[in-house]
């Protein structure tokens, strides 16, 4: 299957994203500028980390409001799997593709570390490679990672399955309210997570606990 | 030329980490009885219009399409 990396300035994790997108599907991901208002055919569509225009006003907020997104927009309505991680997580919620809001980390402080991540739902088309309840491990970086969403919208999600992963074993590095580090739309084609999985993919990762997340939504699981 | 203040302001209810920190650096400084602090922020726009009503109108859209994240936050305008 194939896949679009999307760049932004001030995203700089697009070239992590890149590799562990070749290495793991066999093709290189073909990359799609900011200004770009067609996305090629693709499978998945990634949004990467970084600090899209210096996380100014509000982190990933002028990025959303970029040309590309447009694109993006109606490729995700089409059933195109898009995935943001990191700053490409808030630059979703900020577009209105996923519901709630990142805000500042609890502890005011940027957290670059690693945390343990449970599988709240196995059953989408980015975590069929795990089982349900499995605890991955995942590196984590940066400074608004704290998940916000209002009592009802909490509880859409929650009762959807919408909430894919969770900061598992007191892990959580931010405050997220119910431990929530990943989640995706009603329709299960479009997630965002803060954590890193392209950052644990290979034996010089010191892991390959993320493998899972880019093998299911490209569909190369080894059978 | 209509001059215009922004204000936006997190929802209640949502945590505000800055201000809890902002809050105990007034009180490290010897300021007493702060209930509490939460911090917002201002954008002061210039509109090059006389028309006040077009600009109120188009003022409420900036705010839901990029000034605020009426997710978390709420926001206010106020023409000079």
């Amino acid at each position: 299957m194939k896949s679009a990396v999307v760049q932004l300035p001030g995203l700089n994790r697009d070239r992590d994203m890149i590799a562990a997108l070749t290495k793991i599907s066999g093709k290189a991901p073909v990359t799609v500028w900011q200004t770009e208002t067609q996305i090629p055919d693709v499978d998945l569509i990634v949004i990467p980390g970084g600090f899209s225009y210096g996380d100014y006003l509000r982190c990933g907020a002028i990025a959303a409001r970029m040309p590309v997104m447009q694109a993006i927009r109606a490729k995700a309505e089409q059933g195109v799997r898009v995935l943001g991680v990191c700053n490409g997580f808030q630059i979703l919620l900020e577009a209105g593709l996923l519901p709630g809001a990142l805000m500042r980390n609890a502890s005011l402080k940027f957290v670059c570390r690693e945390v343990k991540l449970e599988v709240a739902n196995a059953d989408t088309p980015f975590t069929r490679a795990y089982s349900k309840g499995a605890i991955i491990r995942s590196p984590v970086a940066h400074h608004d990672g704290n998940y916000f969403a209002d009592a009802e919208t909490l509880q859409t999600i929650e009762g959807n399955g919408q909430v894919v992963f969770r900061y598992a074993e007191g892990t959580n590095p931010n405050g997220s309210i119910n431990d929530i580090a990943g989640v995706m739309n009603a329709k299960g084609t479009v997630l965002g997570m803060m954590p890193h999985p392209e950052n644990l993919i290979e034996a010089a990762h010191g892991g390959s606990d993320g493998r899972g997340i880019f093998a299911s939504a490209l569909e190369v699981i080894a059978a | 030329m209509i001059k215009a203040r922004v204000t936006v302001t997190l929802k209640n209810g949502v945590l505000d980490p800055q201000g809890k920190a902002i809050e105990g650096a007034l009180g490290a400084l010897g300021f007493d009885g702060i209930g509490q602090v939460r911090q917002g922020k201002v954008f002061d726009l210039v509109i090059e219009t006389a028309d006040k009503a077009k600009a109120e109108a188009d003022l409420k859209a900036m705010c839901e399409k990029l000034l605020a994240n009426t997710v978390i936050e709420n926001y206010s305008i106020s023409l000079a």
